[in-house]
């Protein structure tokens, strides 16, 4: 019984000892394969752990990004910022959105519109996002808010930065306006995305838009540490933000102002610029809109006003217009006759008067003045604009060679660059029309250019600039709306345009000259011409047309040669005058607005030392000796006053530096 | 017979104490510490109410194990069935008269502690079975009569436990009473067709289990579905872990834990903590000193002369394992959550009672191994 037992225990034994040894080994096993799971987490995918658990830790809070501002030549803030006081909600964050929008319309008096808005905007986005309940809150209710804010979990009072024109409209066209970032910012700004918060506010046309980039700032970063219920427990990194690049501009806001009233209830544009340095002083298109009102979203009536305004105010008309250059462009076809050995300041032509028009190949030219000239020579023909005289000189020179010289002196090509939605304008020749419309070119086409109608199309900045690089003396520069502190003063400019001159009269051969000599980064001021006197001579026929008697713009001379100005009108037509019309022999105001032609004026003063040249374009405001020319007496006696003031700005900064 | 007898007799109380198993004791204080620490750590680096509470009960319970550890495992044995039935009798009373806590009713309210027997029953199966195996000649351990009673005795509890609810409690006791029921010698076949009858019943018992318990098994085979909801436990517990790399983030740098993201921090997600702070460097000491601790309880059981020491041993070692891979596989991700405290480490005056409870049997066979018993 013993031994029976005994011998049963060691069986029992046995077995037991064999089973745990199976289950040791068991255990084994599993302990390595914990062991490699803690390798694999804490070893093998530490970086990834360890990157997930940061971010479930730190919570990044990026602020609003500080806009650089802008300034004019005297530092004059002309686009600034100011607080803005917002109230944001994040719907996900809210456990019961009804409740939290009901207790804050109560505490705001919110409208039952503004409550309709912010659920239609809620349920258009996803949870996650910011909803903007208001944009444009009160200081007072700004802290009201935020007292009560301990029972309103979820609700955000930000403050962010707003954009502020101070001078309103003037400077539209130039710096555009901010507004509320759009999908499609986003997609087409890499830096916007980047530094996007709700409610971030973006340029969106002009310089704002441009410059983007620049003067966008850096955002400010609030990083603290949360809970597992997102509750903050404490600051642990505050990045302090950069404010944008403040950009000063070339512009002086008098000038620019005075711009503005002199086309007001007009529309058409005016361009100041200095014909040396290439800074633009005024720069105006008309009319304007208040930029300030995008500030907290327009209203779509105001803007519905604004877009089918049928003066375009949305339009850039300085550098987005394009137009006919009408007989501005005749001192161009003068210089390029003279050039190119077409004609000799001598040569005559008779004009009849558009009674008896020119006729060529069954097309008829006619002359604006119903007398007509009688014999006209080139200084004369300049002088009074007289229209048959330029389609013969255009006649012997040809479109080709005609445009040439126009391109020379900045036709046909932006003037700014990237700055602005710039159009380039057309100079045409014979290759383009062969190679754009496909039809060889006409002689007739070739005689309406020269009187600067017919395919030719201009901006006023671009005739600003012609007239600039006329008045300098035919010299290549470089137009400048961003004021740069390493910019080449004006006696060094000079110096160079003489030493330009100098390698001028060594060279023969005008025409063959390459484009290479007008890179912008080599900063010479090449000549634009062959024969200085050329120059001289068109100069002299536009002081003329100015200050003799006769001239067309002979009504709006200054006669103190302190403010002595030199001129040249313009009046494009916007269509083809019939022959009835012609007879009827209409007063501008009796004809439809839409129908008159436009009027130009481009000068440049004072005579005896030019510095500023000047483009005036009123649309459809008949001649340009009527409606354009006596803006610019105004304008030249401001001018030149101010650039006093300019100067001695100048003179600080040199000796400064 | 009366050889052994006299030998236990003739033992003086020092020299008892000299038999002591002096390397698990160590590892117990060990694990005390670290325990301690983590607590420590999951109240912000302050003595608050865990930490102090922890500390508190695992210096009484160490002692109450030092001084269960002289009851004779002769006396174990014969109080046996009476251990359990007891227990069985405090997880009914539970269930009738228990305190609700988190949708589940398994505490007793004993004034200085809340005793879940559910965590007794765990100890009491192990002596329960060993006690009806020790009786059981090895011819027949697998008569009809010898299966069906000690699956009756291990349902029972089961049953009572996961209507608690407790799911996770009542798998840890079924797996101590399976594990036992192996050692005894059970059939391997009746374990291959248990398991078979499982794995085809198993859709059917998931389909009765509680939407949360459902959830928990469905978010465990894909816990990005509901990254906030089921899913959140097991995602920051891997990130907790994973973060912590080799060297660990350091004691009181866990930021995980620290800032809440932590379900169960004290309790089931202990080593969640731990892990972070210590890194794999520390997880590996931690399961150097379970795997010691381990080996000593099977050695003891291995030098025990009597099979009911020798049984208990063997099933409560393998016990605490299950305990601690059930735990860590679970805060890995290996395994779907189930309420399953970390022996020692985890806050719980229950877990820890029952774990030392069932050291100081341990120490028993130890001290007693010479101990023949009927």
């Amino acid at each position: 019984m013993l031994s029976e037992g005994i011998g049963s225990n060691i069986k029992k034994s046995n077995l037991i000892t064999r089973r745990m040894f199976i289950a040791s080994t068991a255990k084994a096993v599993v302990f390595f394969g914990i062991i490699s799971r803690l390798f694999y987490l804490q070893v093998e995918k530490n970086k990834k752990y360890l990157t997930l658990s940061d971010k479930n830790r730190i919570r990044e809070n990026r602020l609003h990004p500080t806009r650089g501002e802008f300034k004019d030549y005297f530092d004059n803030i002309i686009a600034g910022n100011l607080d803005v006081y917002e109230l944001h909600v994040i719907p996900e964050q809210v456990e019961d959105f009804r409740v939290l929008i009901t207790r804050v319309k109560q505490i705001l008096d919110l409208t039952d519109k503004d409550i309709d808005n912010v659920y239609k905007v809620k349920n258009k986005q996803k949870p996650w996002e910011t909803i903007i309940i208001s944009d444009n809150l009160t200081w007072d209710e700004f802290t009201k808010i935020n007292y009560y804010l301990y029972d309103l979990p979820g609700l955000k009072p930000v403050i962010t930065v707003g954009r502020n024109y101070p001078y309103k409209e003037v400077y539209t066209h130039i710096l555009g306006y901010v507004s509320e970032v759009s999908k499609d910012d986003l997609q087409k700004n890499e830096t916007i995305k980047k530094r996007n918060v709700p409610g971030l506010r973006v340029g969106k046309t002009g310089l704002e838009k441009m410059l983007e980039n620049e003067i966008i700032g850096t955002n400010s970063v609030q990083r603290f540490e949360v809970n597992a219920y997102g509750k903050r427990i404490n600051q642990i990194d505050y990045e302090n933000g950069q404010q944008g690049k403040t950009i000063k501009l070339t512009i002086d806001s008098e000038v620019q102002i005075f711009t503005k009233e002199l086309l007001k209830d007009k529309a058409g544009s005016i361009s100041v610029m200095d014909i040396y340095t290439g800074d633009i002083i005024a720069m105006n298109s008309s009319p304007s809109f208040d930029p300030n009102l995008f500030l907290y979203g327009i209203s779509p009536e105001i803007w519905k006003k604004i877009k089918n305004d049928p003066l375009k105010p949305l339009l850039n008309k300085t550098v987005s217009g394009l137009y006919s250059p009408g007989s501005t462009i005749k001192p161009i076809v003068a210089l390029s006759a003279l050039e190119n050995d077409v004609i000799t300041t001598n040569f005559k032509v008779n004009c009849r008067g558009h009674k008896n028009p020119l006729e060529m190949h069954g097309g008829k030219y006619h002359c604006w003045k119903k007398e007509g000239h009688g014999y006209m020579n080139l200084k004369n023909a300049i002088k009074q604009s007289c229209d048959t005289y330029f389609y013969e000189a255009a006649r012997l020179l040809g479109v080709d060679r005609l445009n040439l010289t126009a391109k020379k002196f900045g036709l046909g090509e932006v003037v700014l660059g990237n700055y602005f939605n710039e159009k380039k304008g057309l100079v045409p020749s014979t290759k383009w029309k062969k190679k754009v419309i496909g039809q060889n070119w006409y002689l007739g086409e070739t005689l309406i250019n020269g009187i600067g109608q017919g395919y030719i199309q201009t901006t006023p900045l671009q005739l600003c600039l012609m007239t600039a690089q006329l008045a300098n003396g035919g010299h290549k520069i470089y137009p400048k709306i961003i004021f740069d502190k390493k910019s080449e003063s004006v006696e060094s400019i000079m110096d160079k345009m003489k030493l330009s001159e100098q390698a001028n009269k060594d060279e023969t051969n005008f025409i063959e000259r390459t484009e290479k000599e007008f890179d912008s980064n080599k900063k010479t001021y090449p000549t634009l011409y062959r024969n200085k006197e050329n120059v001289k001579f068109v100069l002299d026929a536009m002081f003329r047309s100015t200050n003799e008697v006769y001239g067309t713009s002979y009504s709006s001379r200054i006669e103190d040669p302190k403010y002595q100005f030199a001129g040249k009108t313009g009046t494009a037509q916007v269509k083809r005058i019939t022959e009835k019309e012609r007879e009827l022999d209409l007063k501008t105001s009796q004809i439809p607005y839409k129908q008159r032609d436009h009027a130009w004026y481009i000068a440049f003063g004072p005579y005896n030392n030019p510095r500023y040249a000047v483009s005036i374009l009123v649309e459809h405001g008949g001649s340009g000796s009527s409606a354009a020319a006596p803006m610019a007496k105004k304008l030249f006696k401001i001018i030149i006053d101010r650039h006093e003031e300019r100067e001695k700005i100048n003179n600080k900064n040199s000796t400064n530096i | 017979m009366y050889l052994n007898t006299s030998l236990s007799e003739q033992t003086t109380f020092f020299q008892k104490l000299r038999s002591f198993d002096f390397i698990l004791l160590f590892c117990v204080l060990v694990l005390g510490i670290l325990s301690s620490l983590a607590m420590y750590s999951t109240d912000g680096g302050e003595l608050l109410y865990h930490s102090k509470s922890h500390i508190i009960r695992f210096a009484i319970f160490f002692i109450m194990m030092i001084v269960i550890s002289f009851i004779n495992i002769k006396t174990w044995h014969a109080i046996g069935y009476i251990f359990y039935f007891l227990v069985l009798g405090l997880l009914i009373w539970a269930s009738l008269f228990g305190i609700t806590a988190q949708g589940s009713q398994r505490w007793i309210d004993l004034y200085f502690l809340n005793l879940q027997p559910s965590e007794l029953m765990k100890i009491a199966i192990i002596v329960c079975f060993a006690k009806y195996y020790h009786r059981v000649q090895i011819g027949n351990v697998n008569k009809a009569k010898n299966i069906i009673i000690p699956i009756l005795i291990l349902l029972i509890p089961t049953a009572l436990v996961i209507s608690q609810p407790d799911l996770g409690t009542s798998i840890l006791i079924g797996l101590s009473g399976i594990i036992v029921l192996w050692l005894a010698g059970v059939n391997v076949k009746y374990f291959f067709y248990s398991t078979l009858a499982f794995i085809i019943s198993a859709p059917f018992v998931i389909s009765i289990l509680k939407p949360y318990q459902k959830m928990r098994i469905l978010t465990f085979f894909d816990p990005d579905k509901d990254p906030l909801g089921a899913g959140y436990q097991i995602i920051q517990s891997k990130i907790a872990v994973g973060s912590g790399g080799i060297t660990g983030k350091g004691f009181l740098k866990g930021t995980q834990g620290y800032l809440e993201f932590l379900p169960e921090k004290h309790t089931d997600f202990i080593f969640t903590l731990y892990s972070e702070e210590f890194g794999f460097i520390g997880s590996l000491f931690l399961l150097l000193i379970y795997a010691i601790l381990i080996f000593r309880i099977l050695r003891i059981g291995a030098l025990s002369r009597s099979f009911f020491g020798k049984l208990f041993c063997y099933g409560f070692g393998s016990a605490i394992f299950v305990y601690i891979t059930v735990n860590m596989s679970m805060v890995l991700g290996l395994l779907p959550i189930v309420g399953s405290p970390l022996p020692i480490m985890s806050y719980g005056g229950s877990s820890m009672l029952a774990t030392m409870l069932g050291l100081s049997i341990v120490m028993s066979s130890k001290i007693y191994n010479k101990q023949q018993i009927a």
